[in-house]
């Protein structure tokens, strides 16, 4: 732990668009704070605040109350032009009449370098995306990829102490996602700067990140590792969200017991109260087939995929169970099974 | 089939088309006419064009549509340039805003013609160029926001906002990013602008003092005396730049897409 | 802040629309209060005169020589005229333009361009002129006249300075106002909508009928704006195509300013003219409202 302040800190936070009744609120007290050389990710679906907590931080549009902080300096009355982080946006947002050269060295010209250095600094960054041969290229002239690449140069070039990412790889097709996924935190290790990256992509934040933020309608729900978040998520939305799930609806039945919606009774730590409708969650490679397990169930669905087989089941009550098993010996379709239920990979909340 | 085709559309347009512009081919035509009689064909020949060119009054009038169109331009597209900028972001009332910077589009010119005519007798100003060019610059000023305005909606937003992540203020920012972007909108905007005016009867007809008639006044006067080839010469010059003018104003609007 | 603030905003749009609201707005009031004063001696107005609707009556009753109001059809007469030739000039453009716009979005983009370039150009040149063309053609001693009179066996046919003439006229002044918004709308049209209609069975006419016509409806009330305001208070066409006879509302305002240096009673029919373009002005969007459904 360092004892100089968060690269970033959002306090409380709170941001509405719209007049009157037809105000929507985006953000609601959001608070966080982002460490130095931290790759953190926004993460959530559309319309949960993730964009727009971005652009509060990098300045183009006004918090209505809360305050955003980067290295302990106030920064949130200050124009865009006057804060230390920089932005790759979704479109990239390469100035069309610019060479890559000269939207690279934007930044740079107006740091007031004399021409050798802005020249230097610029071909320093365009190696570091490896775009050094299309300096004097218009941007209409690259592909997709080779635009993000710039985007990234651009925005590199003047040393931010943070950089902010808007769904930056969602333009591209998967093969060119997953290599620049790569190259992204490659060059975060490099630049060795905070990396703020927004995406919807849950995939892409467990890959990626150091921390996750996972954010839904205006708040963050859980804040933590990839790991963390996987394997113990603090909120019904958030196991949903984040991997594959079962979730089997039930209801207490006594201390460390629930009784199933299928009519089975399993053993599971719950902290509600005896009779409270629950949720229990478990991650499809938690569970396993098992001689006279505690869930009875019927193959509707399976498939080997080399190294593991995807088994889709359906319970007693018609509820669907998806399990990932590392056998190759396939159960038929229409086969009795039984499932055993580890009770430390259950998770509980409430319905 | 053709789906979108129906029958007789096409006659008909083409029909349309003839119907739009026979009388103009007919008009440059006859300024050739070597014979004063319009009607009878003599030779081809360009003396009603010499003639124009040394007639002082003619070289006055097209001074005068010249200097006001220059102006009228300038001062409508600057005035529609601030505007269309400051219309960006939306607000409240911004509908009415724009309904009133559209208003010359539709009201019936004569009136707003005479209605200025009387707006310049009670404040004292004489008709001339001086009552002539405010009025103008009014009337032009939807026919250079309205490129401006699309053009901008086209660049959207991210461009200034990249601009200005990257530590341009929005001094640099406009004159960096900004305006090299716009620019072909302006210059359809005052091309656009320049042509209504050049073009415009009515108001400068009300407005025009002695010395000061333009073109299109000069040309009204002389039909009311009779037709004369000079006039034929005359129309053919300002429809030829009328036009050259529209084509560039329309190539402009398809550059750099 | 990056959002521009109202002050900025105020700065930028307020220039442009003080110079509209100055040059229009406040002569249109000047012309109201003139309207109801008396006529000048020499300059045109009076301006000490007691206000009153005198210029108003005019209109419809005249003095007699012991002061009873007899019924004066002559202004009315003219009034009505151009709301005639202004609804005929509509009509027509109305069903030129569509053939027209349809014609043009089903051709291919190049040949697209071209016709709207083509369509436009007379939209952006000089009215005069326009009209000009049509006088050296309608003539007495020109081609067209010749022929129709060789046609005609009734004895000479007038083609100048009437009714017909100023029609001619008219339509083709505004009919690229017509076409150019009918075609726009059409350029967004989902052509896969015709596409459905025939599928389900409908013939070109109903095709045209349920399908392009409803479609087309935003640009041809548009257009019918565009048109019909400028032909009711057309001045130019009616000036050079119909001579002294057939006066327009534009030519008796443009009178009073003239010879007969009357300005209230030529600021009072300006008001009649604008309150009636006032009314179709509502009385569409009265009709647009019915169109759509309530939210």
């Amino acid at each position: 732990m360092t004892t100089t302040p968060s690269a970033i800190t959002v306090q409380s936070v709170s941001k509405s668009f719209g007049r009157g009744d037809a105000a929507i609120r985006v953000l609601q007290d959001v608070s966080v704070e982002i460490g130095a050389r931290e790759f953190f990710t926004l993460l959530g679906p559309s319309g949960c605040g993730k964009t727009t907590l971005l652009r509060l931080i990098a300045g183009f549009e006004d918090l209505d109350s809360g305050s955003i902080l980067i290295e302990g300096a106030q920064i949130d009355h200050l124009p865009p032009f006057q804060r230390p982080v920089n932005t790759v946006f979704q479109s990239y947002a390469l100035f069309p009449h610019l060479t890559v050269a000269q939207n690279v060295a934007f930044a740079l010209e107006m740091q007031n370098l004399s021409v050798a250095d802005v020249r230097r600094r610029a071909g320093e960054a365009l190696e570091m995306v490896r775009m050094g041969a299309f300096a004097n290229r218009k941007p209409s002239e690259l592909s997709g990829g080779q635009q993000q690449r710039v985007a990234l140069a651009r925005a590199l070039a003047p040393r931010p102490k943070v950089l902010l990412l808007d769904e930056p790889l969602s333009a591209l097709d998967l093969k060119l996602r997953k290599e620049m996924q790569i190259e992204l935190k490659q060059l975060q290790t490099e630049a060795g700067i905070t990396f703020v990256f927004v995406t919807h992509d849950q995939e892409e934040a467990l890959t990626l990140s150091d921390r996750i933020a996972v954010m839904q309608g205006g708040c963050i729900l859980q804040l933590g590792t990839p790991r963390a978040i996987y394997e113990r998520p603090a909120h019904r939305f958030v196991a949903d969200f984040i991997g594959e799930i079962n979730l089997l609806d039930g209801q207490v039945s006594g201390p460390g017991k629930v009784r199933l919606d299928c009519g089975v009774e399993i053993a599971a730590a719950a902290e509600q109260a005896t009779g409270a409708r629950v949720t229990v969650a478990i991650r499809p490679e938690r569970a396993s087939l098992a001689q006279g397990g505690m869930l009875p169930a019927v193959v509707t669905h399976a498939a080997y995929l080399g190294t593991a087989s995807i088994l889709q089941l359906r319970l007693a009550n018609g509820t669907p169970f998806l399990l990932r098993a590392a056998t190759a010996n396939l159960p038929e379709i229409g086969a009795q099974v039984s499932l055993d239920l580890p009770p430390e990979a259950l998770q509980v909340f409430a319905a | 089939m053709n789906l979108r085709r129906l029958p007789f559309t096409r006659e008909i347009s083409l029909g349309v088309l003839v119907y739009l512009y026979v009388p103009v081919v007919v008009l440059i035509v006859y300024s050739f006419n070597a014979n004063r009689t319009a009607t009878v064909w003599t030779e081809a020949s360009l003396d009603w064009y010499r003639k124009i060119l040394t007639n002082p009054s003619i070289r006055n009038a097209t001074w005068n549509s010249l200097v006001l169109a220059t102006a009228a331009g300038i001062g409508s597209t600057l005035l529609a340039l601030a505007a269309a900028l400051g219309m960006r972001t939306r607000f409240r009332g911004a509908g009415l805003v724009e309904a009133v910077l559209n208003a010359p589009l539709i009201l019936p010119e004569i009136v707003v013609a005479v209605a200025t005519l009387m707006l310049f007798v009670a404040i004292g100003i004489d008709m001339g160029l001086i009552a002539m060019i405010p009025a103008h610059i009014a009337f032009c000023i939807p026919f250079a926001y309205l490129p401006i305005k699309a053009r901008l909606e086209g660049m959207g937003p991210s461009l200034e906002e990249a601009a200005q992540d990257l530590y341009a203020n929005r001094f640099v920012t406009f004159r960096r990013v900004t305006l090299p972007l716009l620019w072909p909108g302006i210059m359809a905007g005052f091309t656009l602008a320049f042509v209504t005016s050049l073009d415009d009867f009515l108001t400068s007809f009300f407005l025009s003092g002695p010395g000061s008639t333009t073109l299109p006044v000069y040309i009204f006067s002389a039909i009311r005396a009779g037709i004369t080839p000079e006039i034929n010469a005359i129309s053919t010059i300002m429809l030829i730049v009328s036009v050259a003018l529209v084509v560039t104003s329309f190539l402009l609007g398809k550059m750099r897409r | 802040m990056s959002a521009t603030s109202p002050f900025r905003r105020a700065g930028l749009v307020g220039p442009a629309l003080l110079v509209v609201l100055i040059l229009v707005g406040v002569p249109l009031s000047i012309m109201a209060w003139v309207s109801l004063l008396g006529r000048g001696a020499t300059i045109g107005v009076d301006w000490q005169s007691a206000p009153s609707f005198a210029n108003y009556t005019k209109l419809i009753w005249e003095e007699d020589f012991d002061g009873t109001l007899l019924f004066n059809p002559t202004y009315l007469s003219i009034l009505w005229r151009s709301v005639w030739q202004a609804a005929a000039t509509t009509v027509i453009c109305v069903s030129l333009g569509l053939p027209v716009a349809l014609w043009m979005s089903s051709l291919s983009r190049g040949a697209r361009d071209i016709a709207v370039l083509l369509i436009t150009i007379p939209f952006w040149t000089n009215l005069l002129v326009r009209n000009y063309a049509w006088l050296i053609i309608l003539r007495e001693d020109g081609a067209v006249s010749r022929a129709a009179d060789a046609i005609w066996p009734f004895g000479p046919v007038q083609l100048l300075y009437n009714d017909a003439a100023i029609l001619i006229g008219l339509v083709y002044s505004f009919l690229p106002f017509m076409i150019l918004p009918i075609y726009a709308g059409f350029e967004k049209f989902d052509w896969r909508l015709l596409e459905a209609a025939y599928d389900l069975g409908a013939n070109r006419r109903r095709a045209l009928t349920r399908v392009i016509v409803p479609l087309a409806m935003p640009g041809m009330i548009a257009g019918s704006m565009l048109v019909f305001i400028p032909s009711l208070g057309s001045f130019v066409t009616a000036a050079i195509l119909g001579g002294g006879k057939s006066m327009m509302l534009g030519n008796l305002i443009q009178l009073q300013f003239g010879q007969s240096r009357n300005w209230p009673f030529g600021a009072a029919i300006s008001v009649v003219l604008l309150a009636l373009m006032m009314l179709v002005l509502m009385g569409i969007a009265i009709w647009k409202n019915r169109q759509e459904p309530k939210r």
